[in-house]
């Protein structure tokens, strides 16, 4: 087993530690912040993977910004930390059923699949050569994507002004208690 | 890298896995929104790992489209959390019961 290898076994098992914490914790600050630990293992592995360009994006949005973002909503809403939750059988049986049928469907094509054992090969893509190809081969789906950045932008101002000028006297005195 | 492909295939699927669980199991919104997260990061794993295998840059150029696309949800998502806590005064998507806005 040569060091990339043990590398790529201990990033996976920092990778999935750290999202199982993710998804259990009941204070979703908690979540959060171990979310941030999954996403650096995850730039990590793109980093291994011959991927630096990606690697810094990843810790840039996703780390940095979007969990930021998610921190920021938090405060500001102070979600209540006890979330009825209460493990019932019956409730969770679809989704344990259909998870199950997942992962083994998943695990048979992932299995089966002919070439899939074979080993990966040491590459990398500068991030030089990858923006040339990205604005070379994909320059409209780089203007699409910018669009819909800019109708995200748009509908997060909408969504967050609330209803204008019908003012909500209720439930605004409701947020500052 | 002496590392199976079908390797990195099953870090992703188990991640994928887990985004499934939190968006079953949770009651928060905000949850809901990490668990898409984590899915659409590891959907980005398989991506970057399937342009080394085959050598083709179109792979990490969808992961750069993924990780866009990932942004603007979240900010959409995030703007519409907070519009219904402003109505309803809770994440819990169970309390979202009634069409009066």
């Amino acid at each position: 087993m040569s060091l990339y290898a043990v590398i790529f076994y201990l990033l996976a098992l920092l990778i999935l530690a750290a999202t199982g914490l993710a998804v259990t914790r009941k204070n979703p600050v908690h979540a959060v912040v171990s979310l941030i630990f999954s996403f650096f293992g995850s730039a990590m592995l793109f980093f291994l993977l011959g991927a630096p360009f990606l690697a810094a994006l990843e810790i840039i949005i996703y780390a940095g910004a979007i969990m930021i973002l998610f921190l920021f909503v938090i405060m500001m809403l102070r979600v209540d930390v006890a979330e009825g939750t209460g493990f019932s059988l019956v409730r969770w049986m679809p989704s344990i059923v259909l998870g199950l049928l997942f992962l083994a469907l998943s695990g048979l094509m992932v299995l089966k699949e002919p070439g899939s054992a074979a080993l990966i090969k040491p590459a990398i893509a500068s991030p030089r050569e990858f923006g040339h190809f990205v604005f070379e081969r994909y320059w409209l789906a780089v203007e699409i994507i910018s669009l819909l950045l800019l109708l995200g932008l748009l509908a997060a101002i909408l969504l967050g002004k609330g209803r204008g000028g019908t003012s909500t006297p209720k439930k605004k005195g409701g947020d500052e208690t | 890298m002496i590392v199976p492909f079908n390797h990195v295939f099953m870090l992703a699927g188990a991640v994928f896995f887990l985004g499934l669980i939190c968006i079953f199991t949770r009651r928060n919104l905000i949850m809901t929104l990490i668990g898409i997260e984590v899915m659409m990061n590891a959907a980005a794993i398989v991506f970057v790992a399937s342009a080394v295998h085959w050598n083709r840059l179109e792979g990490q150029a969808f992961v750069l489209f993924i990780i866009g696309v990932a942004a603007t949800e979240v900010a959409v998502g995030l703007a519409l959390v907070v519009a219904a806590h402003r109505v309803t005064g809770s994440v819990d998507p169970d309390r979202y019961n009634f069409l009066k806005w």
